[in-house]
């Protein structure tokens, strides 16, 4: 058997054994990583060290608990929330292209964040309702100029490609008409950033994460369902309209959340949902091997962000851009080629 | 009649364009019911309307007295399955993965893979002839293996009321013929069968209940042996025949005049 049966009393679930593995591997790789990334300070620190600082002990400690590990965390629980919700999006597009960075709600989404910087003064939760009103205000335009040719299609990616670009330019636009320190706090943020994060600041999005992380969890046997077409689904008993607008409202509230806290990071959304249904040999595009890839790719992103041109911190959206603009030109190339 | 399943006085559109007005039809229960009629005279149109896919403009299609659109989407989803054209599977999925989908609408958010799950799935797989295809992916599979592997999900589904549209379509003669016993014998179980044939000759062979549709209104419904003549045949498809007797199961069998001369 490739899978295993898991029963005991009412509940039961049926768990695919390379999905099992290739889950483990990546917690374990995620983990792994982690705790170098702890130890990457101006140069990097002995293990045993690091480990010491964890448990409280040492000079470091301070530096590692209260500086490092709320970046190492925030990569993670970030880079899940962004697989996570390419994920969505591919399924409810149904194609490879159709993620959230790409379709213009990182952008719309971080419009929101700009004017609630500009306009209100940005404290935490301006910022995150700004992103959210931002990021769902893109997806109604997406989805508006789309509606005639239905939610899965090139036509939604293309319109999306073109929303994304009108917001940037916004985007550009309001910092250029900012006040100079707001501008150059936004322009330090308009590439996606985890630098110099602290715990008070993740600590909001990381419960909202949670949150969305569940709903999510619940939605996505329903998704799986939703993958066999429309007709199917709703003949098996899943309640469209209702799922849909669930697991939109999730998706860009897991995109919007990160961007309020790092800005607009590209490429992870894209690229984890892809990757890691491919190692997970899974069936479609779920969301676990999605997440948890998300949660390595912007770690090992953010690592390189530090180290390649050390002692200069690079944004890590900088690292995202370069690499997803490969892999976008490829997609695109390899999409155009279907029949 | 007074089946459990019925359409009354319902109007049918998509949009503006009305399929079909005031139609009427009762299905019999624990019959196979086929839908025959030339392209685009309303005959899928009506079967998804039974399948809840189009929510009529006018009228209520019910089932045991109620509007199927008032049921909760699992309840009904329990009661009556539809398997449509042009499916396209997900990609990499295994063959017991897409069946174990049917099974949808009988399980919880904690109960994804009961006893019952199991026995139900092995069971379709089993029905359909794929079980030996189990662990294959279904991009793996020629067309024919597949439209039966996309028939054991809608039978893991089991429902009391199957409705397929034109199942038959991208199957070879072999295969189409196995569907078809494999149809009558789930009627033959105690399912009840609708389902859209483009054949009319397989449609009188297998079909208890004939219902023959032309510009979005019924023509004729019946038994074949009842129904089916000359006349009707030139009325449905615009078809001047003979009909003889199927030299094997003696029913109506359609042998066009064209080109006789």
């Amino acid at each position: 058997m490739s899978a295993l049966v898991l029963r005991a009393g009412r509940l039961s679930a049926l768990v695919e054994r390379r999905t099992a593995v290739a889950s483990l591997a990546l917690v374990a790789a995620a983990l792994l990583l982690a705790f170098a990334a702890l130890c990457r300070g101006d140069s990097w620190d002995p293990p045993g060290e690091v480990l010491a600082a964890l448990a409280g002990q040492g000079d470091a400690a301070l530096i590692v608990q209260e500086w490092r590990l709320p970046r190492v965390t925030a990569a993670l629980v970030f880079g899940a929330a962004l697989g996570a919700a390419g994920a969505v999006f591919q399924n409810v597009t149904r194609n490879a292209l159709g993620s959230p960075d790409v379709i213009g709600l990182d952008a719309g989404a971080y419009t929101g964040v700009l004017i609630a910087i500009t306009v209100f003064g940005g404290t935490a939760a301006g910022l995150a309702a700004g992103s959210l009103t931002g990021g769902l205000a893109a997806a109604a335009v997406v989805y508006v100029l789309s509606l005639r040719s239905g939610l899965s299609g090139l036509r939604l990616i293309v319109i999306g490609i073109a929303v994304n670009a009108m917001m940037t330019a916004v985007n550009n636009w309001i910092v250029l008409r900012a006040q100079l320190d707001v501008a150059i706090a936004a322009t330090g943020w308009s590439a996606g950033s985890l630098n110099g994060l602290d715990w008070a600041e993740v600590r909001v999005p990381f419960l909202i994460i949670a949150a969305l992380g569940l709903l999510l969890a619940a939605l996505s046997r329903t998704m799986g369902q939703a993958a066999l077409g429309d007709e199917v689904a709703a003949t098996s008993g899943v309640a469209l309209k209702r799922y849909r607008l669930l697991v939109i409202i999730t998706g860009v509230g897991l995109t919007a959340t990160v961007t309020s806290a790092t800005g607009p990071i590209v490429f992870v959304a894209l690229a984890a949902p892809q990757i890691g249904r491919r190692l997970a040999g899974a069936a479609g595009t779920p969301a676990l091997p999605a997440a948890l890839t998300g949660a390595l790719l912007l770690l090992a992103a953010d690592l390189a962000a530090q180290t390649v041109l050390a002692p200069v911190q690079l944004p890590v959206g900088v690292v995202t851009t370069v690499i997803g603009g490969a892999y976008l030109t490829w997609l695109l190339t390899m999409e155009m080629r279907k029949p | 009649m007074n089946g459990r399943l019925t359409a009354d006085d319902v109007t049918l559109a998509y949009g503006d364009r009305v399929v079909s007005a005031d139609l009427t039809v009762d299905v019999p229960d624990r019959a196979f019911t086929a839908v025959v009629g030339a392209n685009a005279c309303g005959k899928s149109t009506l079967l998804r309307s039974f399948a809840r896919l189009l929510a009529p403009a006018a009228g209520r299609v019910r089932f045991d007295g109620r509007d199927v659109r008032d049921y909760r989407p699992k309840a009904i989803a329990r009661e009556i399955g539809f398997l449509p054209q042009g499916l396209v599977a997900p990609e990499n999925i295994a063959v017991r993965q897409l069946v174990a989908r049917g099974r949808y609408p009988h399980q919880t958010l904690l109960s994804t893979w009961s006893r019952e799950d199991e026995r139900a799935v092995a069971a379709a797989m089993k029905a359909a002839g794929v079980t030996e295809l189990a662990e294959r992916t279904v991009e793996s599979l020629s067309g024919g293996q597949r439209q039966r592997v996309w028939v054991a999900m809608v039978l893991a589904q089991e429902t009391s009321y199957l409705l397929l549209d034109e199942p038959t379509t991208f199957l070879d003669i072999t295969h189409q013929y196995q569907l078809l016993t494999l149809l009558a014998r789930l009627r033959d179980e105690g399912r009840t069968i609708i389902a859209v044939l483009h054949d009319i000759n397989q449609a009188c062979r297998f079909a208890d209940h004939l219902i023959a549709m032309r510009d979005g209104r019924v023509v004729a419904a019946g038994a074949p042996a009842d129904i089916v003549d000359t006349a009707l045949i030139k009325e449905v498809f615009d078809l001047s025949c003979v009909i003889v007797p199927d030299p094997v199961t003696g029913t109506p069998m359609i042998v066009p005049d064209a080109g006789a001369e």
